[in-house]
């Protein structure tokens, strides 16, 4: 059967890019991001346990400013991914499936991840939560 | 013989061949690990900072390691549930999409064991 001939669905470029259709792929985009942040965790912990000689390098690593900036990453990431995790398991119960909700639960989501982002850098920056 | 009903043989056979399973466990860990990872950024913000001994008290605390390795153990599986559709549905080379899905899977349960025994280790070792 000739499968090279066949009508192919429009381009994803063609659309115009909406809030639905790019809240829809950060998801998954900050989805992938959190999974090498688990390894890092992964990573931490075991640091831990191998002792201060192994633990050293993670610190260190951690408190560059390239971890840093992994760190900030992270964190947006992570709130954006809870939040609108959250949005998913609404629209599971078959609540905010109409355009106008789903639009209301993306800015809402945007908003709530700004400021926790906010809020945890805050605690970094003025000396931890300790 | 099968006694099944044809909607029972139906049910719970999607392309994965596994039906709800997937989605339902995906949901699951996704609501454990709201509280879990809330948890975890307020217990790392309050040992950042503070070196080894900092870190190794907090996770050797038993109330810390219980909660950290039933997030791990959730959040492995979340993230493995996630990567699985990604690779599903973006590698599309039978072999190359069959590989991934193998990679993926060692490295998931290699590194859970890892950190679970790491806590285990840092729990029990700080009495």
């Amino acid at each position: 059967m000739a499968t090279d001939n066949r009508p192919l669905s429009p381009h994803l470029q063609v659309y115009k890019p909406q809030l639905t259709s790019t809240l829809s792929i950060t998801h998954r985009a900050t989805g992938v991001l959190l999974s090498l942040g688990a390894f890092v965790l992964a990573w931490w912990i075991t640091g831990i346990a191998a002792g201060p000689k192994c633990f050293g390098p993670v610190n260190d690593f951690l408190g560059s400013w390239i971890g840093q900036l992994g760190l900030f990453a992270w964190s947006v990431a992570l709130y954006y991914h809870l939040c609108n995790g959250i949005r998913h398991l609404f629209w599971d119960m078959g609540v905010g499936l109409e355009i106008e909700g789903a639009y209301r639960g993306g800015y809402i989501v945007l908003a709530a991840t700004a400021i926790l982002t906010l809020l945890t850098w805050a605690v970094v920056l003025t000396g931890g939560a300790a | 013989m099968n006694l099944n009903t044809p909607l029972s043989r139906v049910l719970g056979l999607g392309s994965a061949k596994s039906g709800l399973h997937h989605w339902w466990l995906q949901r699951l860990t996704a609501i454990a690990l709201v509280p879990l990872m809330l948890w975890l950024v307020s217990g790392l913000l309050r040992v950042a900072g503070g070196g080894y001994a900092a870190a190794r008290d907090w996770v050797a605390s038993p109330g810390t390691a219980t909660l950290l390795v039933l997030l791990v153990v959730a959040l492995f599986w979340h993230l493995k549930l996630g990567l699985q559709v990604v690779i599903e549905d973006y590698v599309h080379l039978k072999c190359a999409k069959l590989t991934s899905l193998v990679v993926l899977n060692f490295a998931v349960i290699a590194a859970a064991v890892a950190t679970v025994l790491a806590i285990l280790k840092i729990s029990l070792g700080v009495a």
